[in-house]
């Protein structure tokens, strides 16, 4: 992506910058979040990434071919790339889950057992039992199970890139924690590359490796996970909750304690804590013996 | 508390297309005192929604029975005194938005109800001033941010005058600013205006802000009590597939390390502070 701006209906009085000179590279089989509050240009630049919109200036190149592109090229390309939307629920129309799941896998030319597999393979990648689900109705969902099945669509044509709008926002603690899993598996099992999106950093810390925070249409913070979820003030000047782990460490650093503040897992913030403690007790130990 | 939605003996039966029945909602009997704040939690598909439908009659029981204020959801002449009672927030506010202004939009419901102009301009200012969108009176609903889209469809609700209003994950779809903006005017309409809230909710922060909160799992209500209690049962917790609030899951792993923090904690100051009582432990000359 080089030099990316967005303008929408420019030239009229409602015209709207909604990113400006925003430039990034994702390397294949590479985990990129991206993050920023209602506002912020994220869901522009998702859809200028997937080729539905035509930036205003600079471009969007798929493996070297503008993404917009009415070619045939541009078409494979965006062929290669899974949409999840932030509201999956409005793109369901077939009758069944299995069909609405089987749709696009069909259209690329698999059926019978293959198609099969692949539904009940998409199905179990978010957390749904096949068996159970596969004949029931759409709209005899709950809007949890809803979004599963959404997902399990795009997730059903295995897409090379993989982008995803808020993939989390209405799944139950466990069912978000399974589908974030599943991902992570199928991450490290293929090359597929992954372009998270969200407000909640919690999602982003369990998923990516890079982080590009947007703030007013312009990037306000890009680099390792770690060290960008470490900026609490930078975040909260973006509109982001900083992690509560990290907001903890920073407590406790403040209390006197050392510790690292980038060590934003629960379970790693808790080690971390545990750590700074017995090292303090033991100082303290050391100083009473040699007094 | 004198109570205000009653269930007794509540049974919700769906009846899928190929002839299968669902049970959504099973055996609830459950009372919610007016004024009272409960949050209602548990996975997907566990009948939260189902069971929330019925404080206001747009489901009725396929058994037991439902009582608001007093009044029966089975009996039709009532339904239109249930409603005005409880109002509905969903989780997409876009799908709740019907006027071109936001005041409009907040008239929506008195002016279907043929009420004097004037009463409805106060009901109007009433609603917005509470919820805060008094300076967006003139705004169109699109240019709002998704958290004041969402105080907007609770000002639509407010408009009715109702004495509770079900929040049905209402800030699931939101940016941290618009929870905390949604989340803040929940609380202050509950101990301000004195308002009954039942919030339905997947995130467990959120939940920490009832006074009770109601755990359901397969249709059943399977534990409650208040948040303290609650997220005390962590294995119970964790076999319901449900999570401890952050600074609890935290707490509990520092536990697991041999730090001795107290269950029960909810909050980062708890956390804090009791990490600092541990720290001052450690290196105070005794």
């Amino acid at each position: 992506m080089e030099s990316l701006s967005h303008i929408f209906a420019a030239g009229t009085p409602l015209r709207r910058e909604a990113l400006r000179d925003v430039n990034f590279r994702v390397e294949t089989g590479e985990r990129v979040g991206i993050a920023g509050h209602t506002g912020s240009g994220k869901s522009t630049l998702v859809q200028l990434l997937a080729g539905l919109l035509k930036p205003t200036a600079g471009q969007v190149l798929l493996d070297g071919v503008p993404a917009h592109g009415h070619n045939t090229t541009a078409r494979d390309r965006r062929r290669r790339m899974g949409m999840g939307f932030q509201y999956p629920e409005d793109q369901i129309f077939e009758g069944t889950v299995f069909r609405e799941v089987a749709f696009g896998p069909r259209n690329a030319g698999l059926k019978g057992k293959e198609l099969q597999a692949r539904v009940t393979w998409a199905l179990g990648m978010v957390g749904l039992d096949a068996d159970t689900v596969m004949e029931r109705v759409p709209y005899t969902l709950s809007g949890g199970e809803t979004r599963r099945v959404a997902l399990a669509s795009t997730i059903a044509l295995q897409p090379e890139v993989l982008i995803l709008d808020e993939p989390t926002a209405g799944l139950d603690p466990r069912g978000r924690d399974e589908l974030l899993t599943q991902i992570g598996d199928w991450h490290t099992r293929t090359d597929l590359t992954l372009i998270v999106v969200s407000h909640d950093l919690t999602v982003l810390a369990r998923t990516v490796d890079r982080v590009i925070v947007l703030r007013g249409g312009r990037v306000s913070a890009s680099g390792p996970v770690r060290h960008v979820l470490s900026g609490t003030a930078t975040l909260r000047e973006s509109g982001l909750d900083p992690l509560p782990s990290v907001l903890l460490l920073e407590q406790v650093r403040a209390g006197g304690a050392s510790v690292r503040i980038d060590r934003f897992l629960p379970e790693e913030a808790a080690a971390e804590i545990a750590r700074a403690l017995e090292a303090g007790t033991r100082s303290h130990v050391t100083r009473r013996e040699s007094a | 508390m004198a109570p205000f939605i009653e269930t007794r003996g509540l049974y919700h039966v769906f009846r899928l297309e190929d002839g299968r029945q669902i049970a959504a909602v099973r055996a609830v009997d459950l009372t919610i005192g007016r004024g009272e704040f409960v949050a209602l939690i548990g996975p997907n598909g566990s009948g939260k929604s189902t069971l929330a439908r019925h404080f206001n009659a747009l489901l009725l029981p396929t058994s037991g029975s439902v009582w608001v204020d007093g009044l029966s959801t089975a009996d039709p002449a009532n339904l239109w005194r249930i409603r005005r009672r409880v109002g509905m927030v969903f989780q997409n506010p876009e799908n709740q938005i019907v006027a071109s202004t936001v005041e409009e939009d907040v008239a929506f419901g008195p002016e279907n109800r043929a009420l004097p102009p004037a009463e409805i301009r106060q009901r109007v200012d009433d609603a917005l001033a509470l919820v805060g969108l008094r300076d967006q009176r003139t705004t169109p609903p699109q240019m709002l941010s998704g958290g004041q889209k969402q105080l907007l469809a609770v000002a639509g609700a407010l408009a009715a005058r109702p004495d509770c209003i079900v929040f049905d994950e209402p800030t699931s779809m939101l940016d941290p600013r618009g929870r905390h903006q949604v989340m803040d005017t929940i609380r202050r309409l509950n101990s301000e205006a004195g308002l009954t809230v039942v919030l339905i909710t997947q995130a467990m922060e959120e939940a920490t802000a009832a006074r009770r909160i109601l755990a359901m799992d397969r249709g059943r209500i399977v534990l409650q009590g208040d948040p303290r209690a609650v997220f005390a049962q962590e294995e119970r917790l964790a076999d319901l597939g449900l999570e401890l609030p952050p600074m609890a899951d935290i707490a509990r792993r520092l536990r697991q390390h041999g730090v001795p923090v107290s269950p029960g904690i909810l909050s980062l100051t708890e956390l804090t502070r009791a990490l600092e009582a541990e720290l001052r432990a450690g290196v105070t000359p005794c």
